[in-house]
């Protein structure tokens, strides 16, 4: 399938692929058909977090150049970062060189404004470090802020400023890359989707890096996602699946985040925060999400395990086949899927 | 408005009514993130604010200038949570002494809207979507009495906050579904830089001390729920709190 190279004017003109894996069917719609396809009574939950420029630029002590992408806010001014060596975005991260060896205590400079000390390497993996910057608080947000870029993907066509990575509805900057699901919900869709009787509510979840340029420490992602659901949102899930609705999540993230926080939530829903470690798969009960709104995933992306929650594999490749013969377009800018569990 | 806990991000907030607006705004229990060009006094400005126990944070930016919108909006969510209450008060006055529109260069017509219109539009844009989804928020917008009338060679900044009125009702009907409301509040002369700057010979004993008005403004903020989404307000003429 091909990837989409750049935002759209509108984000809201892409394709909807609609598939009901319950049926099964699939059919195609346009993306301002979505209203349509969900019903009065039911809850459409969108992941709120902004996206930080997560990609760094910077030097060693010794002067040598790496780019870290933060991946993981630990609290305090620290930070898992993943480190990259020489290349740019137009290079996929595969084929990116190593990065140099970081040791425990090295001390990195990225700007005149922003510095961070190593404090520790993964055990397994050389490049999954954890930094922790000098600045704090004012300082440190707006040095990564003026620093940052955010990451990049080298199948689109010029690089991303920070507002192609945002929706329309970010609020705290959780995210390391955009949460991609919700990039193409303009307002006028929103409104018409609550206008069509449908809840809107938010959750806030740190959507990871998608790629490191390790096989190895790919296969670990995603890494534990900090989330938060408020209460207000915890009061609406209860609500809709009370009255028989359905709850629909708008991107992996925040199946992840509902999911995560059902599992620690007693008997009733509840609203909290936490770091979200749960990773779904093919046979592992829902327990809260019916339907996932989505980018189109092929197999063997991170993403598509989750999908298995919803579909058996089967139904996934069927729709993508169809998908890829009829030009819909991946990743973070392309096209989207409504997928309704079996 | 209860401002205890809520974030408030205010703009030109290193001097005259913003660095007031902060400062009372905090006072009455307000997360304060304010915002200004001039490092040196904004940090001065939030420095005191912390001094006397309230939060403040200070982020440096040009409102101008389309590529500080979304980092303003995340440092601020970051660092004082989802912004609650907007507060546009950076104004630029364009070049002083205030000239006639025929000695008016386009470039300075066209600084003056960035800052004045074009600025407060874009963090809006970014910040009024997840107000939307928190169920409410205010947006305020600082007029002036040059946005109704046509005083001679205040064309630039006349016309800016002309516009931005006009931005308060379009702004307040397509948001009014969604629970944020938007105001725009004349505030009267003040005694401030800028006053000093427009009116030079003006004499400071008969201008409104910048801190009676922002207490005025933020009493009229925690009591905004009887005006109308989109209205314009003349301070001197609220009643305050019924």
């Amino acid at each position: 399938m091909k990837a989409a190279s750049w935002p759209r004017d509108d984000p809201a003109s892409g394709r909807l692929l609609v598939v009901d894996a319950a049926a099964p069917a699939m059919r195609d719609a346009e993306l301002p058909d979505l209203p349509a396809q969900l019903e009065p009574g039911d809850l459409l939950v969108v992941n709120d977090a902004a996206t930080l420029p997560a990609s760094l630029a910077g030097k060693t002590a010794s002067g040598q150049p790496v780019e870290l992408r933060l991946a993981r806010a630990l609290g305090g001014g620290a930070f898992q970062a993943v480190a990259f060596g020489a290349g740019d975005w137009r290079m996929p991260t595969e084929h990116r060189a190593a990065p140099p060896a970081l040791h425990e205590g090295d001390h990195i400079r990225f700007d005149a404004a922003l510095h961070a000390s190593v404090t520790e390497i993964d055990d397994d993996e050389p490049r999954l470090v954890t930094l922790r910057f000098d600045e704090r608080c004012d300082a440190l947000w707006q040095a990564l802020y003026a620093v940052g870029r955010p990451v990049q993907y080298a199948y689109l066509r010029a690089p991303l400023s920070l507002w192609h990575a945002q929706s329309r509805f970010a609020s705290r900057p959780w995210s390391f890359e955009a949460p991609s699901a919700g990039l193409p919900l303009s307002w006028q869709l929103l409104l018409a989707v609550r206008r069509r009787g449908v809840a809107l509510a938010a959750i806030t979840h740190a959507a990871g890096l998608s790629s490191t340029g390790s096989a190895s420490l790919d296969a670990r992602l995603p890494l534990p996602e900090r989330y938060e659901v408020p209460g207000t949102t915890a009061a609406a899930v209860r609500r809709t699946r009370e009255a028989g609705g359905r709850v629909v999540a708008v991107g992996t993230t925040v199946v992840r985040a509902l999911e995560s926080q059902a599992r620690r939530s007693g008997s009733v829903f509840d609203a909290g925060r936490g770091e979200a470690t749960l990773l779904l798969g093919p046979g592992c009960r829902r327990r809260v999400v019916d339907a996932l709104l989505t980018g189109l995933h092929e197999p063997g992306t991170s993403h598509f395990p989750l999908l298995e929650a919803f579909a058996p594999r089967a139904v996934l490749e069927r729709s993508l086949e169809h998908a890829a013969l009829d030009g819909y377009l991946l990743h973070e800018f392309g096209d989207s899927m409504l997928l309704f569990a079996s | 408005m209860k401002l205890e806990g809520k974030s408030a991000l205010v703009t030109g907030a290193s001097r005259g009514l913003g660095a007031a607006l902060a400062r009372r705004l905090a006072e009455r229990g307000a997360r304060v993130v304010g915002v200004a060009r001039g490092r040196e006094a904004l940090e001065a400005v939030v420095e005191s604010i912390r001094g006397e126990g309230h939060e403040a944070h200070a982020l440096v930016a040009d409102l101008g200038d389309k590529s500080v919108i979304h980092r303003l909006a995340g440092a601020a969510a970051e660092l004082a949570g989802p912004v609650d209450l907007l507060i546009h008060n950076a104004s630029e006055l364009g070049p002083t002494p205030l000239r006639l529109l025929l000695d008016t260069e386009c470039e300075d017509l066209l600084r003056v809207l960035e800052v004045n219109l074009l600025g407060p539009f874009r963090l809006t844009k970014v910040v009024a979507g997840s107000m939307a989804l928190c169920g409410g928020g205010l947006v305020v917008h600082l007029s002036s009495d040059a946005a109704v009338n046509a005083y001679p060679t205040w064309g630039a900044y006349s016309v800016s906050k002309a516009s931005l009125d006009h931005l308060t009702r379009l702004w307040a009907v397509e948001l009014a579904e969604l629970g944020v409301r938007v105001l725009s509040v004349d505030p009267g002369d003040m005694d401030t830089a800028m006053h000093a700057a427009a009116i030079p010979d003006a004499d400071p004993s008969e201008l409104a001390d910048p801190r009676v008005v922002a207490a005025r403004l933020v009493e009229l903020i925690e009591n905004n729920d009887g005006l109308e989404s989109g209205s314009r307000i003349e301070l001197a003429a609220f009643k305050g709190a019924a």
